[in-house]
């Protein structure tokens, strides 16, 4: 570990020299089938580098101080942290096997990881670089986000149909929800009040109440000319002031927009094919969808609600972080 | 685990068990919901061991478990979900020897309240089974028979079939060759029953999407016929004999079940055609090439705890295992009349990496799933094909639909 360690400060240096900092907005995007994360410069609305990564890159997120990107190297079965300033791939994280979806501590101090192939959830102790725990989960595992007081950790399993809920004290399941069939992706509502479950399968996102644990809202989807079975929801992300969420529909290659209010489906937008992780831009003006089929990403107006552009990147992009 | 000092298994099953008790907040009474046994939940599996035929090719492996592996890691993923709703699988396996006494070893789980089967039989067998009185209020579940009849007109109350129909598979190749416009066919069938059956059912696809057979050849299979160390040159010489001085044609199917020539066949053809049936491009419920809609977890998970592939077979039987799980998390019951009940109501869904959510046919009790065409190493496509549409769901294009079959099972 002391290796990567003083990697990181070399390389932490170097970025300060080569680069100059720039107010601009980047974005990068994993390519789970090009084995590369790709980087644009929203300003130019251009490409400006690819960095190859280890096998199958998945889930991306960035570490709580921007400074770095955490990678899903599923078929590597180990995470990867690209230094933002060097682009280089400065440390490697155990994770456990196949390591898709994983969520940082809002301290910034763990990382929590979704282990597809063993019905884990591996706590990571970030200044350590090791594993300090593993908590047993449903099936396939996949998943996961924190609560805004970091003391709660949902983990979704897609064949058990769950949504479990971690206190991140014990490291024990207190609590799991039965939702709909294969349950993709958690979000909570930036009040914490509410988590919102999608089911790929089901067709449908649970929002389930966090002091209760009853789901309040079963909200499903209809697309004019679409079977219902090919809307599939996977990515959700709600706006900072928490009216607005955005939920990728898969194949149906539409993002929905739903008033969190009232629930209501008030429009969907159309972006690439096969979409599934989105992230919005800090300020919140824009929302990025990474569009697995058409090897592109779509770029929303959040206001607007509409799609103003789409940008070639690697192959089957699967997640976005912006900083 | 090193967090904390109660020991993590029974914390574990007190917390679930207040959350199995908050989830479903029935009239059981006191919290002592927690101190409760789980429910239990036996699942027998019921097999006859017939002989089957080796692969002809001496690379593909001969699995000894097939149908038994997959209930196997499905009763592993059930309790990984069931952990957390204090129910508790078990699977009972029962095989009989070729032959062997099925009503003694049915009676025997009868007597054990064992009425959840998982049927590795054939269809005789199947029948005699489902007609036992004991059996009446069982949910039988079929992963073996394929037989269209089983879903056409001879359908049985307490069957679910799991094993897509012969004529589901056929619908399936012929889907695809619609749509590559190879529309005139050679129909090369061996004379064992099974394969007389499969060879019906593409006759019926055929009839049903206009495609034209243009000529049928039966093939009779001789001692002297199968691979020896020396046979290849006269494997050749066969095939290209039998399929010699044929109509013009796009495509040849094979029906061959028996597994006796069809392997045979592509590349030694006389003229030049791809061969599609129950070899060559075949159509099937799941194939080791399946990566899509999640496919990549499931086939690891099987070859971790199965050391080999997951056969068709053994996707069936995980399916059937799965619908119980399904159901009965979704019931907390173990009472067989409930979970029919569910198994069959608009609630239901089962994902099964299929990338849409499966359903039973309420008719026939036939699970409705799309079809794999896959060629040894590579899936080819799935069916159903584009354009081919229903009123209910495109997966009701393939097989007996609802008007072609004289069963009327949940009305």
């Amino acid at each position: 570990m002391r290796r990567w360690r003083s990697l990181t400060i070399v390389s932490t240096i170097a970025s300060f020299v080569a680069v100059t900092p720039a107010l601009a907005y980047t974005a990068y995007v994993s390519n789970e089938k090009g084995n590369s994360i790709t980087v644009i410069d929203l300003d130019k609305m251009a490409t400006v580098a690819t960095v190859p990564v280890g096998e199958r890159p998945r889930g991306i997120t960035l570490s709580r101080d921007n400074k770095q990107l955490y990678i899903c190297a599923s078929d590597a079965d180990h995470i990867e942290v690209l230094d933002l300033g060097s682009l280089q791939v400065t440390q490697i994280l155990p994770s456990g096997p196949d390591p898709e979806q994983f969520v940082v501590s809002r301290d910034g101090s763990k990382l929590y990881v979704a282990n597809e192939d063993n019905n884990f959830v591996t706590v990571l102790d970030l200044a350590q670089g090791v594993a300090s725990g593993e908590i047993p989960v449903g099936v396939e595992p996949e998943g996961m986000a924190i609560s805004p007081d970091d003391k709660l950790l949902i983990n979704t399993s897609e064949t058990t149909n769950m949504a479990h809920f971690i206190d991140t004290q014990s490291y024990q399941v207190v609590d799991s929800v039965l939702v709909d069939q294969r349950p993709r992706y958690a979000e909570f509502s930036p009040d914490g009040k509410t988590v919102w479950v999608s089911s790929e399968i089901g067709g449908a996102v649970n929002v389930i109440d966090v002091a209760t644990r009853k789901i309040l809202k079963k909200i499903k989807f209809e697309v004019q000319g679409l079977r219902s079975d090919t809307i599939q929801p996977v990515g959700i992300k709600i706006t900072p002031d928490g009216k607005t969420a955005f939920v990728a529909l898969g194949p149906a290659n539409r993002v929905a927009v739903i008033d969190t209010a009232s629930y209501e489906v008030q429009d969907y937008l159309l972006v690439g094919q096969r979409v599934w992780q989105m992230a919005f831009t800090p300020d919140a003006k824009l929302l990025l969808s990474a569009n697995g089929q058409s090897n592109d990403i779509s770029i929303i107006d959040v206001a607007a609600r509409k799609v103003l552009r789409s940008l070639p990147v690697g192959e089957l992009p699967w997640g976005v972080a912006v900083r | 685990m090193n967090h904390g000092k109660v020991p993590f298994g029974f914390l574990t099953r007190l917390l679930c068990g207040i959350a199995a008790f908050l989830l479903f907040a029935t009239d059981r009474g006191e919290v002592a919901a927690a101190e409760a046994a789980p429910l239990h939940v036996p699942i027998a599996y019921l097999g006859e061991a017939i002989p089957e035929p080796p692969p002809l090719s001496l690379v593909e492996p001969i699995a000894k478990d097939k149908g038994i592996a997959g209930a196997r890691l499905g009763i592993t993923d059930n309790n990984t979900t069931g952990q957390f709703l204090h129910q508790d699988f078990e699977l009972v396996e029962k095989i009989i020897p070729a032959g062997g006494d099925l009503k003694g070893a049915a009676a025997a789980l009868s007597g054990a309240g064992q009425k959840l089967i998982v049927a590795d039989l054939a269809a005789r067998r199947l029948d005699e089974l489902a007609d036992m009185p004991e059996m009446k209020d069982a949910v039988i579940l079929n992963v073996r028979a394929e037989d269209d009849s089983l879903r056409a007109s001879d359908c049985r109350a307490n069957v679910f079939h799991l094993i897509p129909s012969r004529a589901m598979k056929a619908d399936a190749l012929g889907q695809y060759l619609i749509s590559k416009k190879w529309t005139r066919w050679v129909l090369v069938y061996g004379t064992n029953d099974p394969d007389k059956a499969f060879a019906d059912a593409i006759r019926r696809t055929a009839k049903r999407y206009r495609a034209e057979i243009v000529e049928e050849r039966a093939y009779e299979f001789k001692a002297g016929s199968r691979r020896t160390d020396t046979g290849e040159a006269q494997v050749r010489e066969q095939m290209t004999q039998l399929t010699q001085r044929l109509p013009d044609y796009d495509v040849m199917i094979v029906a061959d079940e028996s597994e006796v020539f069809g392997d045979y066949l592509p590349y030694r053809t006389w003229d030049p055609r791809p061969v599609v049936g129950t070899q060559g491009l075949v159509p099937t419920a799941w194939h080791r090439s399946q990566e899509q809609w999640g496919g990549t977890q499931l086939q690891r998970r099987f070859e971790r705890t199965s050391d080999r592939w997951m056969l068709e077979r053994d996707y069936a039987a995980w399916e059937a295992v799965r619908t119980i799980g399904e159901a009965v998390s979704r019931t907390n019951s173990a009472d067989p009349a409930t979970l029919h009940k569910y198994i069959v109501s608009d609630d239901f869904a089962l994902a099964a990496f299929k990338g849409k959510p499966l359903s039973f046919r309420k008719w026939d009790q036939q699970l409705r799933q799309p079809i794999l065409l896959a060629t040894p190493l590579m899936l080819v496509s799935v069916s159903p094909q584009e354009g081919f549409l229903h009123e209910r769901t495109p997966l009701d294009t393939l097989g007996h639909d609802e008007p072609d079959s004289t069963c009327r099972l949940n009305p």
